[in-house]
Order: structure tokens, then sequence, then C-alpha cells
């Protein structure tokens, strides 16, 4: 029993894991905070956040929904900067993602077994450029990554919008794209639903029907599958070996006889491949077309933070993700629930980040409670 | 001490009791769901959200609003207000119409209403639709900046060229045209909405090449051409509300686009049983859904002012038509 | 023996221990240093020694023990009180702003103001100026410290423990990157210090250096206080051989062995260094099999360039290095390593040589973790990765004995060896060895030297780059003497005469 003791302890005190527990509490308590600060009653409002995400099967739904293309984008982040790269691009290698899902599942004709991954594939490998170019620009000029991703996530929103003016793709006056073939679709009875007996079905069945109002879809089983592709390319392979030692230590890897350069350009192809099946699931999940964009939605910069949360490992991005989603799916619910503002929710998010890119402060209050039990 | 509090809070709710008590037998409850521009937008979200409070006060009616933060927050953000039980949810502007629509069919019992998009005969039962003629009060404007203009010059700075900007920028022109056949618009689009860097640098370069009033169908970016008209001391039109009070003294008047109308209008309706479902209400000169800010007045003169009130009768009148289109309006400058 | 006042303690420490967990660093350790003495702590990595100044300094609290400051009891609980009772610090690792110069970097967090907060800079000036004099310590106020070399940021330091009163100073390992005139300066500085009073506690293992500077000795090994010794009464065998905790020996024993074929040539090489200025300029060298050949010199006059420019690292300017008349310039260190059998004991091992977050094991593959080896495929062969690894930690030695612990967490002669394990287990016709030795305590030293002569034995060429002339001279059978980027002599180690090679090494001809 005190062996137990201890060792959960030791995992407790020295591992991520007590770190990122600690700070989401706390992240919560500054929320807390801030919404009595400004006249509203905490409790009321996180319980308001409870019952958005479970009182209903439909809204944990939604927010596994929400958090599928966190968790990609939020494996892209990661798979790069645990290869020494910040990609800051996921942003635009996911609107790129959309893009190309968007017009190969409206352009191609193909059964759906067929189609579905062709769509991925096609988008993935667009990501892959887009990401790739970063790589390539800081090999061959030494232009750092930041800079570069902050660029073409720009160039990326744009063609994406420009794409949406073209008379063959994008549907005149709706500032959308046409909607993409049914073969090229991930999500599940979408065309059922909306008819007579797909609306009678829904209401009739509490739990099935309920579920089904939402868009379910089969995205998150491919950020599952994504999650363990991510871990098994670092931690099993000889690629994942050279990217790794490249992210550590670039000067001894060069020793080695790895290149590094190559490995640069290889990591930001692998991590915009994610970004943009990320793009694309939602496209084939979820939205079925691309929309104008009037601003950065946002979905690869949240990633950033689920890398972060999740400790850059495959699986921490997959309870990051859901964690995440669950916030904006759920925080957002304060809004009308109790007339509190959202944007005490990112300021929740913000805090955990903060708190967790403090582990020495979060050790330091672990061990004064310590000393003190 | 304790006694007294305990007086004063039984006659308190006495009070409100008797209050709330007689006036309705129901309270109705409505909210709305914004587009990502969010409630605060200086413009179309933030117009709604003022028929809400409209409607609160006269009519008594709970309130409650719901912001998206991106595209694939619209069909949730109605799921969850459907849940919640309101008698009435607006979806506010032409980029929710689908996500209504599905969420209308899947609940046939609940009401929706939408501003700024109309299914045409493919309407539910259930959801009404607000829809305006902006060409009429850009024609307005259009007209007085033609008439106002020393330059022969004026521009216009849209949001993203979608169908419901081009009516604002045709009837503007179609304006322009009318009162000064000579005058030349420059017309730009910021692709964006919220990027009010962009708007004042469109502004300030159509400043440059000698425009001396710039109308603005953009929302967020407008901001940012007020702001230019304000610097460069040169004349902006303001759309949608009302926009003189971010600069009294360089906005020159603003294509009013009353959607606060349109929101307490259908609101109203609903309360009294008369919910128009399954159909689009337009609105217009003629129901003063639409028209031009009554600060006008203070800098543009009477004299442009009367001749404007002409040409309000005149399209009530049928007379004109102002084109809202770029077939219409080559046909009309012809 | 320095001017000591025997009467005055300035330091005592006594029955310190310190413990980290389960970890006792120091374990019941005394130590006093009188005022004017020169004090070595001498110990091998990770014996302790380090800890026991950060200690005194207040970097560490003591879990045990007291520590008395000029017979007073002091609880040092960070070092700004460790500062105003005097206590000065020389860091291993320079703590200097490079772009700043010498007076900025001293009064940093210190400053005297004048009126409205201005630093008064004038009068820091001219105090270091005089400051500098006084001591001998030749530093111009005004430099920049990045235009400095070595020797001078490491006065800076030590100008800076005095500028703010020291009376004690801990000079962390302060030869370690020093070149062997430096260290002379050095040791001239260290006597002028205390003749002036002040005490020095020198943390360092090198044998030569104590007997050469300090009065007093005391002797560490793994946290125990072994013995303190007055120099002069012990030889650098006694020395050795109490830190070790066995006999040491310092001669490499090597039986003389015929030359083999030239498998090395370098013709008219041309290197530039960082800045684009040829630190190889036009460089001949032949290296045959079976032998071990030094090269001497004084840091920066382009050994790095030439190592780097061998194992692909760098790319030549102009002229050849051909491997059993191949030519090997400008290829990819991954070629060179794979195809022309050049392994390499790299200058700066935590930069170059291994890579902390990867285990042992990982370490261990670093450059054949794509050959059949060690993968299948495109995945890595665990099995054979850590049976590998169990056995060149076997064979090596590698301390402590466990194939999944993270190279950081080594000792630097663990870390050494693990790098020579695998550089050996590559099975290299040329081994390039530059500077093994650096940081390393005697007995990883004769560890190193025992497995170059190993290699030398089995008739590979041994190319020896090393800044420590005895080290050169000890191990080598033939020395070649680098000077501004040229070879400017050969000699037999057999007939090496310290002062000729120290003379062609300062640009003289021998």
């Amino acid at each position: 029993m005190t062996l137990n003791r201890e060792y959960l302890k030791e995992v407790f005190l020295k591992g991520p894991l007590g770190l990122t527990v600690i700070s989401v509490v706390l992240g919560f308590v500054v929320g807390a905070v801030v919404l009595l600060i400004a006249g509203f009653n905490p409790i009321e409002a996180y319980m308001a956040i409870l019952r958005g995400i479970f009182s209903k099967p439909k809204y944990m739904s939604y927010v596994i929904i929400y958090a599928t293309p966190l968790i990609m984008t939020g494996l892209s982040v990661a798979f790069a900067l645990r290869t020494g790269l910040f990609n800051i691009g996921a942003e635009g290698q996911f609107i790129v993602g959309a893009m190309v899902a968007a017009m190969a599942g409206y352009f191609i004709h193909l059964p759906m077994l067929l189609h579905v991954p062709v769509c991925i594939l096609l988008a993935a490998s667009a990501a892959s450029v887009w990401g790739g170019l970063a790589g390539y620009i800081k090999a061959r000029f030494g232009v750092h990554e930041v800079i570069s991703t902050i660029m073409l996530n720009w160039i990326a929103l744009y063609l994406s919008n420009w794409s949406v003016t073209l008379k063959s793709f994008g549907k005149q006056g709706t500032g959308k794209s046409y909607v993409i073939q049914e073969t090229a679709r991930v999500d599940l009875f979408g065309q059922w639903k909306i008819t007579e007996a797909g609306i009678d079905f829904i209401r009739s069945h509490r739990f099935w029907g309920d579920i089904l109002k939402s868009p379910v879809n089969v995205g998150i089983i491919f950020a599952i599958i994504l999650a363990f592709v991510m871990w098994y390319i670092l931690n099993k392979t000889t690629l994942g070996y050279e990217l790794r030692a490249v992210g550590y230590n670039p000067h001894a890897a060069e020793y080695g006889g790895i290149n590094v350069n190559r490995s640069i350009i290889t990591s930001m192809v692998i991590s915009g491949a994610f970004a943009g099946t990320a793009g694309a699931l939602q496209v084939m999940g979820v939205s079925h077309r691309i929309a104008k964009l009037a601003a950065m939605e946002g979905y690869g910069f949240d990633g950033i933070a689920v890398s972060l949360i999740g400790n850059n490992t495959g699986i921490g991005s997959v309870f990051a993700g859901v964690l995440f989603g669950a916030l904006k799916y759920g925080g957002s619910k304060i809004q009308d629930a109790v007339g509190a503002p959202t944007e005490v929710i990112n300021i929740v998010v913000g805090t955990i980040i903060l708190f967790i890119a403090m582990p020495k402060l979060i050790r330091m209050i672990l061990q004064a409670r310590n000393k003190k039990g | 001490m304790k006694k007294l509090s305990v007086v004063l809070t039984v006659l308190a709710c006495c009070a409100m009791f008797l209050a709330a008590g007689p006036v309705s037998a129901k309270k109705f409850k409505v909210a709305m769901v914004t587009d990502v521009g969010g409630v605060n937008d200086q413009s179309f979200n933030q117009s709604a959200w003022e028929g809400h409070k409209r409607a609160k006060d006269e009519l008594g009616v709970k309130i409650a609003y719901k912001e998206s933060k991106q595209d694939a927050d619209y069909a949730p953000n109605m799921e969850t207000l459907t849940d919640a039980g309101y008698d009435l949810i607006w979806g506010i502007g032409f980029l929710m119409g689908d996500a209504i629509k599905n969420t209308a069919l899947i609940n046939p019992d609940q009401k929706y209403a939408i501003i700024d998009f109309a299914y045409g005969d493919e309407t539910p039962k259930n959801v009404g639709c607000a829809v305006f003629q902006e060409e009429q009060p850009s024609f307005l404007v259009g007209y007085i900046a033609g008439k106002m203009t020393k330059t022969n010059k004026v521009g216009f700075v849209g949001g993203i060229k979608f169908p419901l900007i081009e009516k604002f920028e045709y009837g503007y022109m179609a304006g322009v045209k009318l009162a000064n056949p000579d005058c030349e618009v420059l017309s730009q689009y910021a692709e964006s909405f919220t990027d009010a860097a962009k708007g004042k640098a469109i502004a300030n370069n159509m400043y440059q090449q000698n425009a001396d009033i710039v109308f603005h169908a953009s929302g967020g970016v407008g901001d940012g051409v007020i702001e230019a008209a304000k610097e460069k001391g040169k004349w902006a039109i303001g759309v949608d509300k009302d926009q003189n009070f971010l600069a009294p003294d360089n906005v020159l008047t603003s294509a009013m686009k009353r959607v606060d109308n349109a929101v307490f209008d259908m609101i109203r309706q609903m309360t009294e049983g008369k919910f128009k479902g399954g159909q689009a209400v337009v609105y217009n000169l003629s129901n003063d859904g639409v028209g031009i800010a009554p600060t006008s007045s203070k800098h543009v003169p009477k004299a442009i002012l009367d001749e404007v009130d002409a040409l309000v009768a005149k399209i009530k009148g049928g007379q004109i038509t102002v084109p809202a289109t770029k077939k219409e309006y080559d046909a009309f400058v012809k | 023996m320095n001017s000591i006042d025997f009467s005055h303690k300035a330091v005592e420490m006594v029955d310190v221990v310190k413990k980290f967990g389960d970890f006792t660093a120091n374990d019941r350790i005394n130590l006093t240093v009188h005022k004017g003495e020169v004090h070595a702590l001498l110990g091998e990595n990770g014996a302790g020694k380090t800890t026991l100044m950060n200690v005194l300094y207040g970097l560490y609290q003591p879990t045990e023990g007291a520590v008395r400051i000029n017979g007073k009891p002091l609880s040092v609980k960070d070092p700004n009180v460790a500062i105003k009772n005097g206590i000065g610090m020389v860091h291993q690792h320079f703590m200097l702003v490079e772009p700043f110069t010498v007076t900025q970097n001293i009064i940093l967090g210190n400053e005297t103001t004048k009126m409205l907060g201005m630093i008064d800079i004038k009068k820091a000036e001219s105090e270091i100026a005089a400051l500098s004099e006084r001591y001998g310590l030749a530093v111009d106020p005004k430099a920049v410290i990045q235009d400095l070399s070595v020797g001078a940021q490491q006065r800076v330091e030590i100008l800076k423990t005095l500028y703010r009163g020291a009376q004690i100073l801990i000079l962390d390992e302060p030869t370690a990157v020093l070149t062997p005139q430096e260290i002379q300066e050095l040791v001239g500085i260290i006597h002028n210090l205390t003749r002036e009073g002040k005490s020095i506690i020198i943390i360092t293992h090198k044998l030569k250096e104590i007997k050469q500077v300090a009065d007093f000795c005391t002797i560490i090994r793994r946290g125990k206080h072994i013995d303190t010794v007055e120099v002069d009464q012990v030889t650098e065998e006694d020395l050795a051989s109490k830190m070790v905790g066995r006999e040491v020996s310092f001669k490499v024993e090597k039986d003389p062995q015929p030359q083999g074929d030239r498998i090395l040539e370098i013709r008219d090489l041309v290197v530039e260094d960082s800045r684009g200025i040829p630190a190889v300029n036009g460089l001949n060298l032949d290296l045959y099999k079976g032998e071990i050949l030094g090269i001497a010199g004084v840091d920066g006059n382009g050994q790095t360039e030439l190592i780097e420019a061998l194992t692909g690292l760098r790319p030549a300017k102009s002229g050849q290095a051909l491997v059993r008349e191949k030519e090997i310039t400008n290829l990819t260190p991954g070629k060179i390593i794979q195809q022309h059998g050049i392994s390499h004991i790299p200058e700066d091992r935590q930069k170059r040589g291994l890579i902390f977050e990867f285990d042992i094991a990982e370490n261990l593959i670093l450059e054949n973790y794509a050959t059949e080896a060690f993968s299948k495929g495109f995945t890595l062969d665990f099995k054979r990765i850590y049976r590998n690894a169990d056995q060149l930690i076997e064979k090596f030695d590698i301390r402590p004995q466990n194939s999944k612990l993270a190279a950081k967490a080594l000792s630097g002669g663990n870390q050494q060896k693990m790098i020579i394990a695998r550089e050996v287990a590559n099975d290299p016709d040329i081994l390039i060895a530059a500077q093994p030795t650096r940081g390393l305590d005697v007995g990883a030293i004769e560890y190193v030297h025992k497995a170059l002569v190993d290699q030398r034995n089995q008739g590979k060429a041994v190319l020896l780059i090393s800044f420590e002339l005895d080290e050169v001279i000890n191990v080598s059978d033939r020395i070649a003497v680098i000077y501004e980027g040229k070879i400017v002599g050969i000699i037999d180690a057999h007939d090496a005469d310290e002062k000729e090679i120290g003379l062609m090494m300062a640009g003289g001809t021998a």
C-alpha cells in the first residue's frame, strides 16, 4: 500500500501527468475568479458547462466532433515539436487540406471505398507540400519555420478564399463551395437523417436519435489511428530515430551521418500531412464544403495548445484534444445559460497553458504541500 | 433590524409578484446565434441584438444570445438553443442558411428565423426569413455622395464579394451616377469582414487617388475606413447602423439596414401568435426596414436631403427601381 | 608556500552532509581554508566537489553540518549572502553577456548609479582598471567580451568576484579551458591574490596543477572525505591513488610497432572557419596504419577545422584528403563513416558526440541505426539494439550499467566511455580522437589512453588531437606540430623534447 502510494507520488511529482492535472485545476480556479469578478456565479457557470457536455448523448457526441480536428492538428504540432520544429503553420496546412478535400470530393467521381481514401490522400499530400515548403525554406535558406509558416498560413487562407470564387468550384453568391459527393463523406447516415424516415427515427429514438442530431462521423477513429501512427513513426522506425536525433541535437545528428536538412523537410512534410488530414476530415465529416473565411478559424492554433497540454505525445494529444473540444463546445454554453462571456473559457485555457509552461512553479506548489503533509 | 429586513423582503416580493403577474400570462423566450462577427461587431449582429433588447423592454420577452467562433459552430449552437426551449431562435446572417434549415427539418415544432436569407419555395414551415433591399439606402447615400463630392471621385469598400454586398455596391453606384453622371466610383473589396487595418489601407489609398467620400459595406473592416476618413479629414459613409458616433465630423451619412426593426417586428408577431413561417418578409423603404441615418442633416445640406426625400417617394411609388446586380445596374445607367 | 596566516580560518566546513533524495552527494566532509592559502579540492567526476562548493556558495542547503566564515557561523541561504560575506565563485562555464563590455559585465546587478539612476560607468571603469592592475590581471575594462580570449574571459570572472569584495575565491575547474600559456598566467594571478591575503579554493582533477599552485589538498571520493594533505609532502601518484582508490599508472604502456601502409593522405588542405578566414591553410600530413599520430598545438591553430573537414562536418575550400587513395573531401559525414571507415571521438562531446535525451542504447547506434545490424526495413530492431548496448556497457565498463538510462544522467567520464565504445565498435580503419580526455579524471584518462593504444596495436591508424602536450608526448608514436593551419614539424615521440615542441607550437623554429 505504501509502496503504491510512493509510486503514485513519484509519477505525480516528477511526471508530466501531475503537472497537467494541476494546471487544468488551476486554470479552472483562475476562470472562477474571473467569473466572480465579472459578477457571475462560477459554480453555476461550471455546472452549465458540465450540463452542456454530459446531459445529453448528443452533447458528448459534439464534444468528440469538436475534438477530432483539434487532436489531429495537435498531433501535427506535436510531431514537429518532437523533432525540434515549431509548426505554427498547422492552421494553413489545415486550410489547404480542407480545400483540396473539398475539391477532390466534388470533382472526382468514384465509389465510396475509393473516393474517401483518395480525398484524404490528396488533401494530406497537398498539406504535406505546404508544410514541406516551410521545411525546405528553412533547410535551404535558413528562414525560421515560425516566420515562413505564418506567411504560408495567410497564403493558404487567401488561396482557399480565391478557390471559392472559381465558377466551377464555388457556388456563386453563397461564398461557399459546392458540397462534396456523398461518396466522399465520412459522416454516418448524413443523407438519410433528413429523409422522412430519418426524421421519424430521430424523433422516436431517444438515445440514438439524439446522437444522430449531431454530425457523427468516423473522424475520431482516424484521429486515434494517426496518434498511433505518430507514436510508431517516432519510436519504432529508423526515420523516427533520425527525426528525434535532429530534434534533440542537430549537431550530434550531423556528426552521426544524419542528413539534417532532409530531416527538417521530412518532419514538416509529415506534420503537414497530419494537419491536412484534419482539414480533410472536417470537410468530409462535418461541413461537406468549404466557405470563404473572414479570418483564421484557429484549428491549427488550438492544435498548439493541444500539443502542449498533451506533452507532445500522441496519446496526450488525444486526451488534450478531447479536453479542449469539451471546453470549446461546453464552454460556449455559459453564454446563453448564465449570460457570461465565453471569453472566460479562453482565459481558462490560457491559464492552463501558462501553468503547464511553468512546471517549476507547479513543482514548488506540490513540494510545499508535500512538506506540510 | 433583522425584522425590518424581513418585512422589506416580503414587501419587495409582493410588489414584484403584483407587477409581474397580470402583464403576461406566458413569458416568451427568444434567442439568437451570431455569425463569426460576434455580438459586438458594430454591425448587423449588434443591430439584431438591439432588436432583441427592444423586444425585452417593450414586450417583456426573455432574451439570450450565443456567439459563433467558426463556421462549424452554427449547427451545434442551433442545437443548443433548440434544447434550451426558446420560443423563437434567430440565425443572424445568410451564412447560417444551411444550419437553420437542417435543424428546422429535424425540429418541426420549433420556430426559427433568419436574417438575409430566403429559401424560396423550399422554406420550411417553421422558419421565417427577413431580407432587405439594401440597394435602396445605398442608392440614397450614393445620391448624396454624387451631389457632395468636390473631386468628382468617390469610393466604395466592400467586405467579401457576396451578392448581398454587391446590392450595396450597385445601388450606391446608381445613386452616384444619377446625381452626377461625370463622377467616378472607385470600388474595392477587402475580402474580409473583420480586418480593420485592411479597410484603413484601402480607404487611404482611395483618398490618395483623390476620392473625397468613401462608402463601406464591410462590417468590422469599415472601422478602418472611418478611421482613415477621420485622420485624413475626408468623408466616410457608414452602413447598417447610424455610424456617425464613430467619427461625428467625418461620417457624412449612413445607409441604415434596420435589422433591429426586422428582428423586433418578427418577435412581436410571434408573441401575438402571428408568426410568418414558410416565407420571406422583405424589408425596404416602404416598411421602414431601410433608410438613411437621422444624423445626415448634420452635414448634408437641406436642399440635397429634400431631393433625397423626393427619391424615396419615387422608389416607394415604383417610379424608380434601384438596381441590385451588375446586370440591372448596366441597364439602369444606359 | 604562500604566506598563510594559520591563525585565521577563512572557511570552515564541518561534517557537511548533502543528500539528494536517497543519494548522498557529500557525506560528512570537513574542509578548512586559512587566510592566504590555496586549497585544492580533488576528486573524480561526480565525487561531490562541485556539490560541496555549491553548498558553500549558497546554491544548495546542507542537509547536516555547519559552515563558518572567518570564525562566524553562517547560514548561506543564497549566493547573495555568500557574496556579502566575501565569497566569490568562478564557474567552469562563464556567466558573461557576450556583447557587453568587461565593465558592463562586472557591474551587472551591482551598478553604482549617479543622479536619476544613470549608471556611473566612468567610475566603475577606473575602479576595475585599478583592480586589474593590482592583481596583474591585464584586462581592458572597455573591451567587449566576445572579442576576448577564453583566458581573458576567465580573468574577467575573477575581476567580477574581486569587484564585489571577495576574500575567498572558488575556482571551478579553472584550467579546463585554458592553453598552457594561459595556465601559467593563471598560476601567477593566483600567487598575486594570495599575497594580498585572499583565500582560494580550486576544484580540479589535474594533479600537476595542484602540485604547482596549491598548499593543501582535500581529496574526496564518492562523497566521502578521504584525506587532507600538505601538497609538498606527497607525489602526484599519491594524490592519484587517493583520488581513484587504487594504484594509477601515468605511463602509457606500449610496445614499439613497425609503421604500416599509408592510409590517410592530406594534401594542401585549406579549410575556412565560420568567419570565412582560412584556419587550415595548406596543410600536408600522412597517417599510417598501426600508429598514433599526435597533433600538438595551441588551441585555435586550425585543429577543429581540420577534424571537421576530415569528418565531413565542414567543407574544404581547396586541397585534398585521401583515404586509401580515394578522395573524401566534401563527402557527407555518413559516407565518410560508412564507406571510408573513419570514426571520430569529437572534441565537444556534449555538442557533437551524444544526444542527452537518448538513452545509452540509442546513443550507441547513432551512426548505425539504419544498418542491418539494428534495423529491419524501416523499423528499428530494439532487441538487437539493447543487446548491443548491454555488450558494450559490459566491455567498456560504462556505469551505471543500465542501457535505458538517458545520456544526460551519466558522468562526463562515462559519457566519453560511451562515445569511445560506439566509435571503436564501428571497427574503423582510422580513429580520430579530438581532445579525448578533456575534463576527465585520472582513472578515466588512463582508460581512454589504453583504448587508443589498443586500436593502434590492432593495426588501426589513430589521429590524436590534444592541447595537453604531456598527453600527446605520452600517447603518440609520432608528433606533428600545428601552427596557424600548417604542420610546422614532425617529430618521433621517442626523441620528443617538451621545450622544443613548445617552441614550435608558439611559432618558433625547431
